[in-house]
């Protein structure tokens, strides 16, 4: 087949609503935006375990704890699966991670925002993974085979995340003045952020075009994150949780709520590297990798032992 | 392959008995015993399998993308092999 | 009445094994060497956490003052904690993590074996589910330690580094006192010396199968099943307890 017929072909699979298996001819800039994408959906996952993972050994009870380590277990796990997404592109692991190091991958900026207090663990729950649903449920129809493979096994196990963190939420919400002080202030710190995660506003955005048209992306960041905050303001009405923005409100005639704008300079310092704990979160990364070398050395020196004995 | 990246490998696992093995996923690990406990840790925390494979990726062979047509189409047109394909009256029953 | 303090301090040490080690564990969530393994290494701290709460529920039944687990996990003093000075043990690099993980694995699964035949009902369920997760982690955790003592040169010495430095505390895994002789007596839990028999084999066989080697020395630490713990404890201690401690009485 020549190169157009090709593209035909592609184009014609994308209209029908055919998946795109790894082997089947894909234009580059197709693959491009998938590693891209999915690598950094990936690395959210991955850098997402860091401020949660703080909490572990100070969650306030035994259930707490064991919901905590099984949340941020699952993480690793959807991080695990998008990693091997991005290796049916052709781009292994390693690479993938090196380039996350190395600060030419991006990941979700929400992430470089400190847990504070346990009512964080929970408006993370809530918000940070609700958001992160809003947008996966999308993908779960995303154009790439394995992309929407990893989505659907994700999306199945994000439905506790969201769940336990508004649970947690409840019990703040319900208990004493410090307790219900502690959830306000992580709603007042983890809102912005939160909507935050959609991304730039359409209008912005550099890579949304194409992807729709590929159908990688099924909504636009402001649909997604308009979608949220409808969903979301009548979850916080419930805890008894003032959003912190004094613009919020029901408009009618749209049949959406009105917000304020973001603050959009804030955005993009954080995305460039300058929000509270970008350092502390790469650091971590790279130390993990980096302590983690003689270990997956020595498996790889074993297994090569045991493999000579064997044939010898 | 750097000298630390671990072999890619795939993985497959029976959700119950009576039931083929399915593809899930893939993973990394040095060598067939671990890749089976990761496979475990990774693919069945919520009890979605009892019996899983493993098989090194490197190891698994495909059929060309570029000879699918010739590959599979040529069955398309051997209709005869589908029960549909018969006439049987009505009132024959049990066939 | 003597024999349930005997029992209540029985429990108490295996609950807070542990819990100890299941904390310990959690600090590594997030930082693993590779995501597969902190996967696994996660999946050992959710057993070990599930096996403290049944205990602990089983232990503040024995005690009947209406504590629940959650308090005795978190509300008792340092010199009340009965686990082991080798679970408290800090992390260190993932040689240290995983020696100490099969020290401790090779001694709890023919505990939980001989648990099993407890005529304490509650004792034997809960040995009974705990010891499938043990079988699991043994299996681990010697594999790892094989991989690591035969796989290079740095990973072997590490791996020894570690056998080197935590010997001193498995001692104390097999310590009994004057509670533990009543309850030998009345059949209710196996004597330690047939534990500490299979531990010997398998720490024998697992590391010749790892070219390492048995220490030589036979320096020995004890104090953690009396409630004398190490520095590390009270760093623990103010991770687990601080949430408890800074906002007490309330609910999580
Ligand atoms: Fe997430
Ligand atoms: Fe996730
Ligand atoms: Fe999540």
């Amino acid at each position: 087949m020549t190169q157009a017929e090709q593209e035909r072909h592609f184009n014609d699979k994308i209209a029908r609503e055919i998946k795109i298996e790894p082997n089947d001819w894909m234009p580059d800039e197709y693959r491009q935006t998938l590693v891209r994408q999915i690598s950094q959906h990936a690395h959210s996952e991955i850098v997402g375990m860091l401020p949660e993972g703080n909490w572990i050994t100070r969650a306030p009870n035994l259930r707490r704890k064991a919901v905590l380590l099984a949340k941020v277990q699952d993480e690793a796990g959807h991080g695990l699966y998008l990693y091997s997404a991005v290796e049916t592109l052709g781009t292994d692991r390693e690479q993938t991670i090196d380039d996350l190091h190395s600060g030419k991958a991006k990941y979700s900026s929400i992430f470089n925002y400190p847990a504070l207090t346990w009512a964080d663990i929970g408006a993370i729950g809530w918000l940070v993974d609700g958001a992160a649903i809003m947008n996966q449920v999308a993908l779960c129809r995303t154009s790439y085979g394995p992309y929407a493979r990893a989505m659907v096994k994700i999306c199945k196990e994000e439905s506790f995340h969201q769940r336990q963190g508004y649970e947690s939420l409840i019990k703040l919400c319900n208990g004493t003045p410090q307790q219900k002080a502690m959830a306000q202030d992580a709603m007042n710190r983890f809102w912005w952020p939160a909507l935050m995660m959609f991304g730039p506003s359409d209008a912005d955005s550099t890579h949304s075009d194409q992807s729709i048209k590929w159908k990688i992306k099924r909504f636009t960041n402001d649909e997604l994150r308009q979608s949220f905050v409808d969903a979301t303001v009548p979850q916080a009405e419930i805890l008894g949780l003032t959003i912190p923005d004094p613009n919020l409100k029901w408009n009618e005639e749209r049949g959406h709520y009105d917000f304020s704008e973001i603050n959009w300079d804030e955005f993009w310092q954080v995305v460039k590297g300058n929000g509270p704990c970008n350092k502390e979160r790469l650091e971590a990364r790279i130390k993990a990798k980096e302590d983690g070398l003689w270990v997956r050395e020595a498996a790889n020196a074993f297994a090569k032992k045991r493999a000579l004995k064997k044939t010898a | 392959m750097s000298t630390s990246q671990w072999p890619l490998w795939e993985v497959f696992i029976r959700s119950k008995q009576g039931l083929n093995h399915k593809h899930v996923g893939s993973l990394r690990a040095p060598d067939a015993t671990l890749a089976l406990e990761n496979a475990r840790d990774v693919y069945t925390r919520r009890s979605e399998g009892i019996s899983i494979w493993v098989v090194e990726s490197a190891h698994i062979h495909a059929t060309d993308i570029d000879e699918a047509a010739s590959f599979f189409e040529p069955s398309d047109t051997k209709i005869y092999r589908h029960p549909t394909f018969y006439e049987v009256p009505d009132g024959v029953k049990h066939m | 009445m003597m024999q349930e303090a005997a029992l209540f301090e029985y429990i108490l040490r295996l609950s807070d094994d542990s819990l100890i080690l299941g904390q310990r564990l959690g600090e590594w969530c997030g930082h693993g060497p590779i995501l597969e393994e902190d996967i696994a290494i996660t999946n050992i701290a959710l057993d070990l956490i599930g096996q403290a709460i049944s205990l602990y529920d089983f232990a503040a039944t024995l005690e009947g003052q209406g504590r629940n687990h959650d308090q005795l996990a978190y509300l008792r003093y340092e010199n009340e904690y009965k686990n082991a000075l080798l679970v408290e043990q800090p992390n260190g690099d993932f040689a240290m993590t995983i020696v100490r993980q099969f020290f401790f694995d090779a001694f709890r699964l023919p505990l939980w074996e001989a648990l099993m035949q407890s005529p304490i009902e509650q004792i034997a369920a809960i040995a009974a589910k705990s010891v499938k997760e043990t079988r699991y982690h043994l299996k681990h955790s010697s594999e790892w330690v094989v991989r690591l003592g035969d796989g290079t040169e740095e990973s072997h010495q590490r791996a020894q580094d570690a056998i080197d430095h935590l010997w001193r505390y498995t001692n104390e895994l097999f310590y009994e006192n004057a509670h533990d002789h009543s309850l030998h007596a009345a059949g209710l839990v196996p004597k330690l010396e047939i534990i500490q028999a299979k531990w010997n084999q398998t720490v024998k066989d697992i590391l010749a199968e790892a070219t390492l080697s048995v220490p030589a020395h036979n320096w020995k630490f004890e104090g953690g099943r009396e409630g004398r713990h190490s520095e590390h404890m009270g760093y623990i201690l103010s991770d687990l307890q601080y949430m408890q401690r800074a906002y007490p009485n309330m609910e999580w």
